[in-house]
């Protein structure tokens, strides 16, 4: 599907929203998303409390980035493991590159990683002349698709089984052309068939991070397919890739996001597997990599940790807002053109590509406040995005009919006489256009809203007006 | 009568030039339940348009005509959540620099109410009797229910008029797509929203939709009419007050 940057988000939508098969998707997810976060978090009485404390932790790390990753690169030094820091993505995917080529390496499986989708770390990799297998069931769906993740935790959630068993009889041309492929339990077996293969000729794995372990120099990995523990023990290299603001301070403050992290992004207790790594294979270990590296990556977090935006840098990744968000579920995560859609791509976005490559994301947002509410981590989007708006709005990067428009308003809005002569003015029109229909069926200036919509007419006369001739005074 | 509730009916600039009848009906329960009203002159906007642009300082401005016209007031009401919630969480944010009129703001945002929530949680109305025969349903307009925790505050009132049933929506704390702007710079999403929400709304069988925000309101009735639906719209304040002889949201002149 062809993408679209986030500048034609408008278009990309259109596009979305013509495309059936993404809107049964879309709107199964919607579905699914109502009855399941509300009932998981029905059983856990101090959701809301454990909320509290995970923003505390991640506040009180935030506040004290530095001293935090600097004790957990003391610790993973400690358990054997090298450290590699980088300032943006160009650095990054250079970083791994030369460990893959230090290495020989030749296979490279990879776990699900949303900061690798940032760096584009796979294309980068290939083009180099290595191939990358993604081991994610999801992400290894798209990566035969030439597609991109449409959700943080659930890459593929745009696609119907139906077009995924096509996928696979498409590129496993060496499987029988008639095998049964109608339930996903079928589709996951031969994935995982394929997979194996891979897991066991690759040199290299490469994960990302949910987390950073300052006090143990651990790194935490979940899924919900076992992929990222074979990604990471079997290869002879584990490289991560994490940016900064995963750490937190100890193992307990882990368990704490880790309660409320799959419970917001899939409904569940737990994920399936929790993984800790710290370091590599040591003396007498029956498994796990010779090397252990770990590439810490910026990429714009030090300048968000600085700003009105550092709320941001709490966020787990989740994907919890993408699924509650009204606007996500009615044109899903590629119509927004970056690497994370919905509400914390709105925000993320602007940040990652600069604000006049995405300020239409921002704008992008009814601001019902699903988001906020959802959000594990009390990130508030909606203010954010508003914060966004600002800033657009200073710099003259949106619409000029758009500013135009409000600049007239806000004229008439500040001068009262102005306004109640405008008011005046505007009721007689409208009530003048509607007739006795009650309501406009196609109006200039308002073609959007008229196109799907009609527009009610106004009664008839300003209600102070009237409530001042009847009460004087 | 001193002891009555001085309260500044903050029509919004919705009712005030779209359905004067909601402001009356707004009138007519506060003073049923015990408040003297009155309705300045000078209020215009909360300026959410303005501050949901992202052009504070047209925000900030009309802001500061708000504060100072209802300043006086033991309590500013209006019959919208979003309003409402305009002046009690973001005027304080909004004028938090202003050394004019940051306290100010702070005074009109911890007396400023949603006229539902204000019934019954501030002056705890329940001297009332209404009739009304005919199957309803209601949406949670976003602002209110998120901003200020209206959800049980319209149902427990409704609940206690007579022949009304309620009948809830599938997903009633969905957004229906208005979102002020937001409807006018992204028109095929909103309406695609709307869509949903009417599709809900009709498969409930209600005869009516009632809310609490205008916004909503036009954006529903206004879907639902080119839809060629039957089900009307109204202000819930406009049923509260016995006030439904107006031709519904969007609807012909009888």
């Amino acid at each position: 599907m062809e993408q679209g940057t986030s500048l034609s988000f408008s278009a990309n939508a259109a596009r979305a929203q013509a495309d059936a098969d993404l809107q049964s998707a879309l709107d199964k997810l919607q579905r699914d998303t109502r009855t399941g976060r509300p009932a998981i978090i029905a059983r856990l009485p101090e959701f809301e409390a454990l909320r509290d404390r995970a923003v505390a932790i991640k506040d009180h790390t935030l506040e004290n980035l530095d001293h935090y990753l600097e004790k957990f690169e003391a610790n993973v030094i400690d358990a054997g493991g090298h450290t590699h820091w980088c300032e943006d993505a160009a650095a990054a995917r250079e970083t791994v590159l030369e460990i893959c080529r230090a290495a020989d390496a030749k296979i490279v499986g990879k776990g699900k990683s949303m900061v690798s989708e940032e760096i584009a770390l796979n294309d980068f990799l290939i083009a180099n002349g290595l191939e990358v297998v993604e081991t994610d069931l999801g992400e290894y769906i798209l990566q035969l698709r030439e597609e991109t993740p449409s959700h943080i935790v659930m890459p593929a959630i745009h696609l119907k089984k139906e077009q995924i068993a096509e996928t696979f009889r498409d590129h496993h041309t060496m499987l029988a052309p008639d095998r049964p492929l109608n339930e996903p339990r079928e589709m996951t077996k031969e994935a995982r068939v394929r997979l194996r293969e891979k897991f066991l000729a690759a040199d290299v794995g490469i994960t990302g991070a949910n987390m950073l372990i300052a006090e143990t120099g651990s790194v935490v990995v979940v899924t919900n397919e076992g992929n990222g523990d074979l990604t990471q023990t079997l290869p002879r290299i584990h490289i991560v890739i994490a940016t900064i603001e995963k750490v937190v301070p100890r193992i307990d403050d882990a368990l704490s996001i880790l309660r409320i992290l799959a419970r917001s992004a899939t409904g569940q207790e737990i994920t399936s597997y929790t993984t800790f790594a710290t370091g590599p294979r040591r003396t007498g270990d029956p498994d796990g990599p010779e090397e252990f590296h770990l590439v810490l990556l910026d990429n714009g977090r030090t300048k968000l940790l600085d700003g009105a935006f550092r709320d941001v840098l709490r966020c787990i990744r989740c994907g919890a807002c993408q699924s509650a968000c009204p606007v996500y579920g009615a044109v899903g995560g590629h119509a927004y053109g970056g690497v994370y859609g919905g509400p914390i791509g709105a925000v993320l976005t602007p940040a990652l590509d600069g604000i006049e490559n995405a300020w239409t994301l921002p704008e992008a947002s009814s601001f019902c406040g699903s988001c906020e509410d959802v959000c594990p981590m009390r990130i508030p989007l909606p203010g954010l995005m508003r914060l966004w708006r600002e800033i657009a709005h200073a710099g003259k990067l949106n619409k000029a009919r758009a500013r135009r428009g409000l600049a007239i308003w806000a004229f008439a809005a500040r001068r009262p006489w102005l306004y109640r002569t405008g008011a005046r003015i505007a009721i007689r029109v409208l009530h003048t256009l509607a007739r006795r229909r009650g309501h406009i069926r196609s109006m200039p200036l308002a073609g959007g809203w008229t196109a799907a919509r009609d527009l009610p007419a106004p009664e008839g006369g300003r209600f102070i007006d009237q409530w001042h001739r009847k009460h004087g005074a | 009568m001193t002891d009555a509730p001085f309260v500044g009916l903050f029509a919004t600039c919705l009712v005030d030039l779209y359905r004067p009848t909601v402001g009356f009906a707004t009138a007519r329960l506060l003073e049923a339940a015990g408040c003297r009203i009155e309705v300045p002159r000078s209020q215009i906007c909360c300026g959410q348009p303005a501050y949901n642009a992202g052009d504070r300082e047209n925000a900030a401005a009309i802001a500061r005509q708000t504060v100072a016209a209802f300043e006086k007031y033991d309590y500013v009401v209006a019959p919208s959540g979003s309003c409402a919630g305009m002046l009690r969480h973001h005027y304080p944010e909004l004028l938090a620099a202003d050394a004019n009129y940051s306290a100010r703001a702070n005074a009109v945002a911890e007396k400023s109410w949603e006229l539902i929530a204000f019934l019954t949680d501030v002056v705890r109305w329940t001297d009332f009797d209404a009739r009304w025969p005919g199957t309803v349903t209601y949406h949670d307009a976003c602002s209110g229910l998120r901003e200020l925790g209206v959800k049980d505050q319209p149902r427990n009132l409704l609940a206690r008029i007579d022949g009304l049933e309620l009948r809830e929506l599938e997903a009633p704390d969905v957004c229906c797509g208005f979102g002020g702007t937001f409807c006018m710079k992204y028109p095929e999403v909103s309406a695609a929203m709307v869509d949903k929400k009417a599709a809900d709304i009709v498969a409930t069988g209600a005869a009516t939709l009632l809310s609490g925000d205008l916004g909503c309101l036009m954006n529903i009735a206004g879907r639902l009419s080119r839809r060629g639906e039957t089900v009307e719209a109204r202000h819930v304040a406009e049923i509260l007050a016995g006030m439904t002889d107006v031709p519904a949201i969007g609807g012909t002149r009888r």
